[in-house]
């Protein structure tokens, strides 16, 4: 182990490095252009301005792109969830012909990222007028091949007993999914649901090639469009715009951190 | 157990078999046919038979692809592992502002790649980003990071590097607690220095995490897309056009679909074949740690 006396100097250098991004990204949002434009890499705003912010505000309905990132990436995780439960119950707990092809078929799709799907799908949901719609943002993940597994796995340690006993009661099968098993599986919903949450808000490729249209464009779209505008760079806006992209994010991995790490680390495990 | 009624299973799995049958294995086959025809997608589609495979490989756009973007893979893929590891023992420790550096470090991976890569754009800008400031300020020329064609798939790769090594740092944290703490007392006490305990006791501990992550990263890194888009659209000249980039090119650019099809062919190939290699690696990992 490092002496005492010098286990500093590896922290300091990574807070610099990680932090210290983040720290002029916001301190450039608080500047103003005059100022930009006569010390662009001066790190301290001489005084807090968020003309930027208000810039952002006013230019682009940043409301309405961030309800939309909002619902499509929520609606994603629930369904993901929804559909998991009684595909992973199947898989794990009951006997049927096809039961090994069916989980290898699942595991299967893996292997296929969006970006090898989407010419078909986009050529597909064309003709359909679906095309810019939350359709066409929500139904082709609506089931995560991951989140199956993940509830496959969970499932496998419920003991039958248990399941038998409800079944006794008079329990439905939809009943001991949704109302038995469903909430005995909380942690690795909620991981699940957050895993799949930061994933869709943040994602840049599927919305960029299933929308044209403002109505259903998300705000990854919108702040990566703010530097293309008009000419010359306005870096403060630019930075502002990331600001209110990336904070929603930062704050729900400040308030749930635990969760997040497990969603990650349940995957190498 | 037996299910209540027979078709209960079928039931329960069909919603799964719907999303799955028409959002991947359908389009599969779709990219498959394709990939066979040349198509604008405003006239009807004309077969070719293999001609979009022979053009991607006789003008080399395959093999510039494929070069470009293992290029790319494998600058992220050891950077942000050996990062990642290097982070994971320095900053296992107790006390809040190790868990806070700790959670900084992560939060990159958190964000989007639009923000990180808008970020890292303005810290590269030629004329007021902060590491050309910074490199004046030292009497050092400053390059110019996105517009050189023979750097600026390295810049990616680095902006990547610093986004996805949180990733890898705590996939090595979850693995360092798994290790015993008598592992390392037992090699403390046979007189073993730290150098010594972790090439004998952590890191042979620490293979199936290494695997683990090598693999995954070096998939994601093949799929990498929203940092080329953003930073430099493929240019310049071509320098980071990566596989999913050029074919989004194909679609949205050049109106060529057929051709898109076949590279994406031969990345989803390609793909299989990472896949067929990261599970020998795990199963390697896995006798490791036994025969540890």
């Amino acid at each position: 182990m490092m002496k005492k006396g010098r286990s500093w100097i590896p922290l300091a250098v990574v807070a610099l490095l990680w932090v210290g991004p983040y720290a002029w990204m916001v301190s450039t949002s608080l500047r103003t252009l005059p100022e930009i434009v006569a010390a662009p890499a001066w790190p301290i705003p001489n005084s807090i301005q968020f003309e930027a912010y208000r810039e952002v505000l006013t230019t682009i309905p940043v409301g309405r792109y961030f309800l939309n990132t909002t619902v499509m990436a929520v609606a994603i995780a629930l369904l993901q969830i929804l559909l998991a439960l009684p595909a992973g119950y199947a898989l794990a707990k009951l006997h049927f012909v096809g039961k090994k092809a069916a989980f290898a078929l699942v595991l299967a799709c893996l292997l296929i990222p969006a970006q090898v799907t989407f010419v078909p799908v986009f050529s597909m949901l064309g003709p359909l007028g679906l095309v810019n719609t939350f359709a066409a943002l929500i139904l082709p993940f609506g089931v995560s091949a991951l989140g199956t597994f993940l509830v496959r796995q969970a499932l496998l340690s419920v003991p039958d007993e248990m399941i038998e006993a409800a079944r006794l009661d008079g329990a439905s099968e939809l009943r001991i999914v949704y109302g038995l098993l469903a909430p005995m599986l909380r942690p690795t919903l909620a991981s699940l649901f957050l895993f799949s949450f930061v994933f869709h808000y943040n994602d840049y490729f599927w919305p960029l090639v299933m929308t044209t249209d403002d109505d259903v464009r998300t705000l990854p779209l919108a702040v990566a469009l703010l530097r293309e505008q008009g000419t010359g760079v306005r870096w403060h806006i630019v930075m502002a715009g990331n600001v209110i992209l990336s904070l929603p994010v930062l704050a729900l991995f400040a308030a749930v951190q635990k969760q997040i790490l497990r969603a990650v680390t349940a995957r190498a495990g | 157990m037996t299910p209540k009624r027979p078709r209960d299973p079928y039931l329960f799995l069909a919603p799964t078999a719907l999303v799955l049958g028409l959002f991947f294995f359908w389009p599969l086959a779709l990219v498959f046919k394709n990939s066979f025809y040349a198509w604008d997608m405003l006239t009807p589609p004309e077969w070719v038979g293999a001609a979009n495979y022979a053009q991607i490989l006789t003008s080399g756009e395959l093999w510039g692809t494929l070069a470009r973007t293992l290029s790319y893979s494998v600058v992220v893929v050891v950077a942000s592992l050996g990062l990642g590891l290097g982070l994971a023992l320095a900053l296992d420790r107790p006390g809040k502002l190790y868990a806070f550096v700790r959670g900084a470090v992560f939060s990159a991976y958190v964000v989007s790649w639009v923000a990180v890569a808008l970020l890292w754009m303005w810290i590269l800008d030629a004329d007021g980003g902060l590491l050309s400031t910074l490199c004046r300020a030292v009497g050092v020329a400053p390059k110019n990071w996105l517009g050189d064609p023979a750097i600026a798939l390295y810049t990616l790769a680095a902006v990547s590097v610093w986004k996805i090594t949180g990733y890898s740092m705590v996939i090595f944290l979850a693995g360092l607690q798994d290790i015993p703490r008598s592992l390392h007392e037992a090699a403390a006490l046979d007189g073993a220095g730290p150098f010594s305990r972790f090439l004998h006791v952590t890191w042979p501990m620490l293979r199936p995490s290494a695997s683990f992550v090598g693999t995954t990263s070096l998939i994601l890194s093949f799929q990498a897309f929203d940092v080329v888009r953003v930073m430099t659209q493929g240019g310049p000249v071509k320098s980071t056009t990566v596989f999913v980039y050029a074919i989004y090119e194909h679609v949205f650019v050049n109106l060529r679909v057929g051709r898109a099809s076949a590279m994406t062919v031969s990345f989803f190939v390609l793909l299989l074949v990472l896949t067929a290699l990261q599970l020998r690696l795990w199963r390697l990992g896995k006798t490791d740690t036994r025969r540890a």
